[in-house]
């Protein structure tokens, strides 16, 4: 696969009946402390092969330091030909942990789904398109030189042939806990317990790891911090079950979310239980999710509650760390908010690496009270759910998920009858004779009735089981000829194979794109006036996502979504053409012969001087290296100044640095300049140049400038451009 | 349950004079004392869903292991094990595994499997 290709999910989706995956089980990152440049890393994992750094990196020499924890982002946008590619753009985010939600409504489904249908709210899961993700993260994890760790959900009523299947397709995670099917998808209960025994002995011996499901009581509950207790309890069943049915500690993942979140004290709150369940709980993995409890539909406001919660897993651990896109609250995950919500973990975990080793928790007072209370409280609902006649009783009289903080009680809790819900009546006692000749399977087995030897290995019996002999394995292609990836794909095969593209937030060719307005208006006033903005845009399907009142009558923001009736043919796009940039050697050879001196500053009340300094100073590659001698006059230098300064010191060159753009002040400047060069009757002597982030540079060369640069110039451009200009200049 | 008032204070005398180690390991005890049951209860008994998980590592597709589940517990079959019912039929006709299954899903051959098992449970 070529970084300038784009994937190409017909080549993905061909010839899948053959496909293997490479590997099974779980893959933790290598944890281990780096240099990269002039810094030294301790809770850091090896750089990728290829990978986007966070914007800043630029200041950096590119660098693009990894966490130690795995990073997970969870994309299910319903069709998963197009999460495929979101897969792609997550992995280069640094993303190791590939999440798949379920469709709406299929953990209620007795036997597994085929084919790939669309989903609603998630992907339908079938052995097709988990081979097909499982094949395309093969050549991604490869483009980006780091394993891979696939993930799904084995729940429901029909979970032990899902984890069958996801161990023969080489899934590597999933979520699994019997308290979310009784709790929250009103499955009855001693059907989940003994389907989940066998989901967790399946899982085991595919060295799956397994998460959780204690969060979503968090997620239900009225008051979230306040099922702490419970959330101990509900972990501590779900570990120790799995622990003893054979799965490895180290695979056996907490669910674990701060319950609170701003304007709550957050710390305060979510601090001591962290602590608390980490202390009992050590033996296992922390996977920490973000809180989504109190999720609004600024995505401001849930990036700045997430950063909250990395700095909760930095200052106790997570082994692998979650990320919720901050759009969550408006919408189904679009494309990029994945990837903000993976550059929101990666960069607040390795801006607060080595935390620890200059803070130290306190041992007493507040924090430890609190951790020690929590703690109690939880053994007391143990020694109450024991003394109810054990979990099933304590789920009946509607002990779990009660908006009371134990032992109080509210009286709301979710209360089930053992003998209700969904798959009630339907466990049978194994007869003595009872028989399953294959692998991983749990509980009683008579294999001596005939072969004792084979008592550690019942597949023997039947000559291996498709754990031992994948061609053993059914593969079932499609069974909706409506409902199916290719009637999809050929919908919108026109944005694949032709030059026609459309903007996009989920899906090809979706059209959707949002608008960010303010008005100086009331809420009500705001919102409707958007509309007409939206409909004189000839947006369709218009939607608002989002108001923020600044204040009641001065003003509203509003964001709304809608989606463009138009094809763009990028053959008719007209592309602004490329600088070309010159030989290291030719540049350097030329300025030997033609000494060039250039006198630079940031201009007018500009104080910001990073990019600047990288421009010039031969440390970072600038100017200096190819022997261009600059006199540097600091930052914030009146405008006149710089002419002034090149006419005393003979200099042909100005750069001028502009990174303030409000009102058009870097252009202004960039006029002024060019003006005072003409007054004192150098300009035709002088090559101008100016820089910024929020230089365009046909716009700059508009306001007098001989060339503007923008983001992500380097020493060599600028230098290119100087040398070709001094030819144009003095050899014609 | 009904709602009751913070009673934490009194309920909590036992655990005060427990160090922090001691508490956790009363916390685990408790914690294997409720799954004990639970744990008992997967070893004994099995579901649909399990059989059906049976009968796909034997390599029928899911579609076909749902059917043959569907049939042997119209049957009364599950208690002995949907794999063990294949097998004793591919043994009883010198049949391959998936043979046989697809033969118990195609043919009337169940009520055959059934007089085995009701003989040698006998």
């Amino acid at each position: 696969m070529k970084i300038t290709d784009k994937l190409d999910i017909r080549a993905i989706l061909s010839d899948l009946e053959s496909y293997r995956p490479r590997r099974r089980g779980w893959i933790w990152r290598d944890k281990k402390p780096i240099d990269i440049g002039p810094f030294h890393y301790v809770q850091a994992s090896p750089s990728l092969k290829n990978s986007i750094p966070l914007p800043s990196a630029r200041h950096l020499n590119h660098i693009d330091p990894q966490p130690d924890s795995t990073i997970t982002t969870e994309i299910a946008s319903g069709r998963f030909e197009d999460d495929i590619r979101r897969m792609r753009m997550a992995a280069w985010h640094g993303a190791d942990h590939i999440m798949v939600i379920r469709t709406a409504g299929q953990s209620h489904m007795d036997g597994l789904l085929e084919g790939t249908p669309q989903g609603v709210g998630g992907v339908p899961i079938t052995r097709k398109q988990v081979r097909a993700q499982r094949k395309a993260l093969d050549m991604i994890e490869d483009e980006v030189g780091r394993p891979i760790n696939y993930h799904s959900y084995v729940s429901g009523v029909a979970g032990p042939e899902i984890a069958v299947m996801f161990v023969e397709e080489g899934v590597n995670g999933a979520h699994q806990d019997p308290q979310y099917n009784v709790l929250y998808r009103n499955i009855n209960m001693i059907r989940s317990f003994v389907d989940a025994a066998e989901s967790k002995k399946i899982m085991a011996y595919g060295g799956m790891a397994q998460i959780d499901g204690a969060h979503n009581a968090n997620a239900t509950a009225r008051d979230a911090w306040k099922v702490m207790p419970e959330l101990l309890v509900q972990h501590a069943i779900n570990s120790r079950m799995s622990e003893r049915i054979g799965i490895k500690p180290d695979l056996v993942c907490l669910s674990t979310v701060p319950p609170a979140a701003p304007p709550s004290p957050d710390l305060k709150l979510n601090l001591p239980y962290a602590i608390a369940l980490r202390e009992f709980m050590g033996k296992y993995k922390m996977r920490a999710q973000m809180n989504t409890k109190y999720m609004d539909s600024s995505t401001r406001e849930a990036t700045v509650t997430h950063v909250l919660n990395l700095l909760i897993s930095r200052l106790t651990s997570a082994d692998i760390q979650s990320t919720i896109t901050p759009d969550e609250g408006r919408n189904v995950p679009w494309h990029v908010y994945n990837v903000e919500a993976l550059d929101t973990a990666k960069q607040a975990m390795m801006g607060m690496d080595d935390l620890l080793s200059m803070l130290e928790l306190k041992k007493t007072g507040y924090l430890y009270d609190q951790k020690r209370e929590i703690q109690e409280r939880a053994v007391l609902m143990m020694e109450e759910i024991i003394e109810m006649g054990g979990y099933f009783n304590a789920v009946e009289e509607g002990m779990f998920v009660d908006s009371g903080l134990y032992p109080e009680r509210m009286g709301d809790g979710i209360a089930r009858k053992i003998n209700g819900g969904i798959g009630a009546n339907t466990i049978i006692k194994r007869a003595k004779d009872y028989l399953a000749p294959v692998t991983a399977h749990y509980g009683y087995n008579n294999i001596e009735q005939y072969d004792k030897t084979f008592e550690n290995d019942p597949a023997k019996l039947i000559g291996g089981s498709t754990f031992e002999n994948a061609e053993l394995i059914q593969y079932i292609d499609e069974l909706d000829e409506n409902d199916n990836v290719n009637n999809r794909l050929d919908d919108t095969e026109k944005y694949r194979s032709t030059s026609l593209m459309k903007p996009e937030v989920q899906w090809l060719g979706d059209g959707i794109v949002t608008l960010d307005l303010f008005f100086p208006t009331d809420e009500r006033t705001a919102e409707a006036a958007a509309l007409v903005v939206a409909k004189n845009m000839n947006l369709a399907q218009t939607e608002v996502i989002h108001k923020e009142v600044l204040h009641p009558s001065e003003g509203t923001r509003i964001q709304l979504k809608g989606s463009v009736q138009f094809d763009i043919d990028v053959n008719d796009l007209v592309l602004p053409e490329k600088e070309e940039v010159l030989e290291e050697d030719d540049i350097i050879a030329y300025v030997k012969d033609h000494p060039i001196k250039v006198v630079a500053g940031t201009g007018g009340s500009d104080e910001h001087s990073v990019g600047m300094r990288e421009v010039l100073d031969i440390k970072h590659g600038g100017i200096e290296k190819y022997g261009i001698e600059y006199l540097y006059l600091g930052t914030s230098v009146p405008i006149e100044k710089f002419i002034d300064a090149a006419i005393e010191t003979n200099a042909s060159v100005i750069m001028i640095s502009l990174i303030i753009s409000h009102d058009d002040v870097h252009y202004k400047n960039m006029e002024k300049l060019h003006q005072y060069a003409i007054e004192k009757g150098v300009r035709d002597k002088l090559i101008l140049l100016a820089g910024g982030t929020q230089v365009t540079p046909e716009l700059a060369r508009s306001y007098g400038m001989d060339q503007g640069f923008s983001r992500g110039t380097k020493g060599r451009h600028v230098a290119s451009f100087i040398v070709k200009r001094m030819k144009e200049m003095y050899e014609d | 349950m009904k709602a009751r008032n913070d009673d934490f204070n009194d309920r909590r005398k036992h655990l005060k004079q427990m160090s922090d180690e001691q508490l956790k390991a009363y916390f685990e005890k408790l914690t294997d004392q409720m799954i004990d049951p639970l744990l008992e209860l997967a070893y004994t008994h099995t579901t649909p869903a399990i059989e059906r998980s049976v009968l796909m590592r034997m390599g029928f597709s899911s579609l076909e292991a749902k059917a043959l589940t569907d049939k042997m517990m119209d049957y009364h079959l599950l208690e002995h094990g949907s794999g063990h019912v294949v097998f004793q039929y591919a043994q009883m006709n010198h049949l391959s595994i998936r043979e046989a299954g697809l033969k118990l899903l195609d043919t009337n051959e169940m009520i055959k499997i059934v007089e085995v098992f009701i003989h040698e449970n006998n």
